[in-house]
């Protein structure tokens, strides 16, 4: 065994080098964490107005005021942006990504640690750029998340020029902040790897996050040039994407969607990867179909190049495009149906306990299939056709995202916050927690469907506007209730976590009795993470070996103990 | 759940809807299957004392089978979606019959015009007639809309129908339906344009074939109403 690097004498630093300037990848997970936790109050604080607005029309929102149609497209584009860019980024990919990839390979830290520092820093930049453009003259950015030109692109057609300016630039930075995070998270998993650690030792959630960096890296550039052009159209008036100069407004639902789709699963996966970690660990089986799950991820990957135009069925593209585009589109549930049922049998005969990550993690599992289902619809070109634009569609990807973002999120916060700050949170407020957010997600979204499929477009500001949306309007209020008790519902979650961190149970290195390196060092790890280089032996979900007296075996335990011999 | 969708008042409404119906019932019963044996997992394997979970990875493509032939069995069911979708696909939206009404339909900011030819027959001559959010079509024949947009995407949406296509600047789009029942039905702008996106709505009347000619040719005596009702919309917009 090799003696570790030496990283700098972090400890000793003062406040600034220490909390605000580091180079730690750990303090800098941490960074991302607070950064996704302040913008998820702020699109949280936005979904509270648009459902107020939506189920009380044009009455004073309690606590805000008169929410006019300006505001409110500008609020929906906001909490899109923000959720999407702002929240799942950072919390799966910045702060998960930043704190398991070297604790998980055995490395001291990322590969390139200032550049690290450079890109959490850039997000904080970009989080100042978005929330500044709500403060400008015309207000924030209301031409929706996916910015459609020329709405977006000739700034008489929403007033906001400054807001989708810095709407553009906002964006701009966060890519560039995830591009560099994504070299650091390939250069860390491929190049620094402890001995022994092959890839196919590599625990799956190294694998997911892998794949969404790389699927990320090569999305994101044609979205880039879009926006360039984007933002050359609205200040020096280039007309790329204006009709009467030569423009196609089509060519930006291209650039937009050929990254959009892409990036469905670049959060997607990470929220995967955490929920098959923690069914291993709370079932004490070995993940079932290690192998084929990473061929199925790798699979699900190139098909998510393939698929983009399926936002664009009824777009006005050649119709003859649709057909290929559907089959793609459909044939992509065959690797997450692999994933899902992967994870189901992962299950299968073990011995199943419910600790607060559990139950996020089964709660996501459970959700994630309505969402996948209702994706056939909206994949089906025919079908496509009604249920475009509707709040089926608003239903589906929130029943995607929240189950692998929120669900995933919180059962990784849950499992790794010991880890993370050396002590546990509190289990009765986590279950209380979870399955307060359970109940009140489903209440919101599952009316949500019916809307759809009663025909509610999405990005109406009033149900009053259309005769036939009149009878749905209770659905709405059902909806803005729930809406209303599941923000409310995450105060206990703060609670938990503040609570915790100062008198929570003292952790100790591996309180869920777990096999991956992380779990072998103190908690939370020094600057360096482990005292000695780290050796892997085995593949990383050895649970319930036949032969063991324990039920578990380290990565870096060199035999299995055959009597019953203490391993921590 | 699909007793929410609206009355169906086209003639490939139908296919639409089977389409649909198909995917509810597959998916259906996936949904059914998987949660139901998650949760009788989540029961039954729960932790107990003196009993050792299974020790199986599912390296061996025949252990794996338990995953990937019931993944084999959704490959054909999504293959079977994919045919009727492309077979309703075709039928609405790559096929236009001929001997069509047609209609030019004029999107902006935010209102639906809709363009009859004057008696002679043609568009682009000053017989014309313009009409702000009012679609009258006959019944039982298809109707043709030839759709421009002077300002931004916005997307023509009739639940009814299951008619739904974006209207692009810089673009005439075809499209096409034929409904099968005179009556009032909701039209609506299903992609953001702007502020008063929500407001921009009309009504499609369908006229059974006699009244359609007697409200075409009464249309032809009072234009200039019509084109009054058209400065009325430039207002607005």
């Amino acid at each position: 065994m090799k003696t570790m690097v030496v990283v700098d004498a972090h400890e000793t630093a003062g406040f600034w080098r220490q909390y605000v300037f580091s180079t730690d990848h750990k303090m800098i997970a941490k960074q991302y964490l607070a950064i996704s936790a302040f913008m998820a109050l702020v699109g949280g604080l936005l979904s509270y107005l648009i459902r107020s607005q939506l189920a009380w029309p044009e009455k004073p929102v309690t606590g805000w005021g008169f929410v006019g149609p300006d505001a409110y497209n500008a609020f929906v584009t906001m909490h899109g942006t923000i959720m999407v860019f702002f929240v799942a980024m950072p919390l799966l990919l910045g702060a998960m990504g930043n704190f398991l990839i070297p604790l998980m390979v055995g490395a001291p830290d990322m590969a390139f640690p200032r550049l690290n520092r450079l890109s959490v820093w850039t997000l904080f930049v970009a989080s100042i750029v978005l929330l500044s453009s709500f403060f400008v003259p015309g207000g924030a950015s209301p031409a929706g998340w996916t910015g459609y030109v020329p709405l977006s692109d000739v700034p008489a057609y929403t007033g906001a020029f400054w807001g989708i300016n810095l709407w553009l630039v906002a964006l701009a930075l966060e890519f560039a902040s995830f591009l560099m995070g994504g070299v650091n998270f390939l250069t860390t998993a491929i190049n620094m790897r402890a001995p022994g650690m092959t890839l196919w030792r590599l625990p799956l959630i190294v694998w997911m996050q892998v794949s969404a960096s790389v699927i990320f890296l090569l999305s994101v550039g044609p979205l880039i040039a879009g926006a360039v052009m984007l933002f050359l159209d609205r200040t020096f008036h280039t007309g790329f994407f204006v009709p009467g100069k030569g423009g196609d407004p089509l060519l930006w639902e291209h650039l937009f969607w050929f990254f959009g789709h892409p990036e469905v699963y670049v959060v997607a996966l990470p929220g995967f990867g955490a929920m098959l970690e923690i069914f291993s660990v709370f079932s004490r089986k070995p993940v079932f179909g290690y192998r084929t799950i990473v061929y199925s991820t790798i699979a699900a990957g190139f098909l998510s190049f393939v698929v983009w135009a399926h936002h664009m069925f009824v777009s006005g593209m050649d119709p003859r495009l649709a057909a290929p585009f559907s089959v793609t589109t459909i044939l992509i549930s065959v690797p997450f149906a692999i994933i899902v049922f992967a994870m189901v049998a992962t299950l299968w005969r073990g011995s199943i306990s419910f600790e607060t990550p559990m139950l996020f993690a089964l709660g996501g599992l459970a959700t994630f299939i309505v969402g996948g289902v209702t994706g056939i619809f909206l994949g089906s070109e025919a079908a496509d056709i009604y249920f475009h634009g509707t709040y089926f569609v608003v239903a589906h990807f929130h029943y995607t995202l929240f189950p692998t973002v929120i669900f995933g999120g919180f059962a990784a916060i849950y499992y790794w916050y010991p880890k993370m700050f050396g002590r546990m949170m509190n289990d009765a407020l986590g279950k209380l927690h979870f399955w307060l957010t359970l109940v009140f997600f489903n209440v919101v979204f599952i009316p949500l469907f019916l809307l759809g499929i009663g025909g509610a477009p999405r990005r109406v500001y009033t149900f009053e506007a259309y005769n036939f949306l009149k009878p749905l309007q209770p659905l709405n209020v059902i909806a803005t209730y729930a809406a209303i008790f599941l923000l409310l519902a995450q105060l206990p979650f703060l609670v938990n976590f503040a609570w915790s961190l100062a008198r929570g149970k003292v952790a100790g290195r591996n309180p869920w009795h777990a096999n991956t390196l992380e779990w072998t060092t103190d908690s939370p790890p020094p600057h360096g993470n482990f005292d000695l280089q780290p050796v892997v032996y085995r593949d990383p979900y050895e649970y319930s070996l036949p032969d063991s007296s324990e039920d578990w075996l380290p990565q870096s335990q060199p035999a299995a103990p055959a009597v019953a011999a203490a391993a921590d | 759940m699909l007793s929410w969708l609206p009355q169906n008042v086209s003639t490939f409404g139908g296919s639409v809807d089977s389409t649909i119906r198909l995917i509810y019932y597959i998916v259906g019963a996936w949904f059914l299957a998987t949660e139901g044996l998650l949760l009788y997992f989540v029961l039954r394997y729960r932790r107990k004392q003196g009993r050792r979970a299974f020790y199986k990875r599912a390296e061996t493509i025949r252990q794996a089978a338990w995953v990937l032939i019931p993944a084999a069995i959704v490959l054909c069911l999504d293959l079977s979606i994919d045919a009727s979708g492309a077979s309703t696909w075709r039928k609405v939206k790559e096929t236009l019959p001929s001997n069509a009404v047609q209609v030019e339909v004029t999107a902006q900011r935010f209102a639906w015009l809709f363009t009859y030819p004057g008696p002679d027959g043609k568009f682009g001559t000053p017989d014309d007639v313009t009409i702000l959010g009012e679609l009258h079509v006959p019944a039982g024949k298809p109707v043709e809309l030839i759709m421009r947009s002077r300002d931004v995407i916005h997307s023509l949406f009739i639940p009814d129908f299951r008619f739904r296509q974006d209207v692009v600047p810089g673009r005439t789009i075809d499209a096409w339906f034929e409904a099968t029942r005179p009556g009032s039905y909701e039209l609506g702008c299903s992609e953001l344009c702007g502020d008063a996106h929500f407001d921009m709505r009309g009504t499609v009347i369908v006229h059974d074939a006699g009244d359609y000619a007697s409200w075409l040719r009464k249309t032809w005596r009072s234009a200039p109403a019509a084109v009054q009702n058209l400065s009325g919309a430039a207002k607005k917009g």
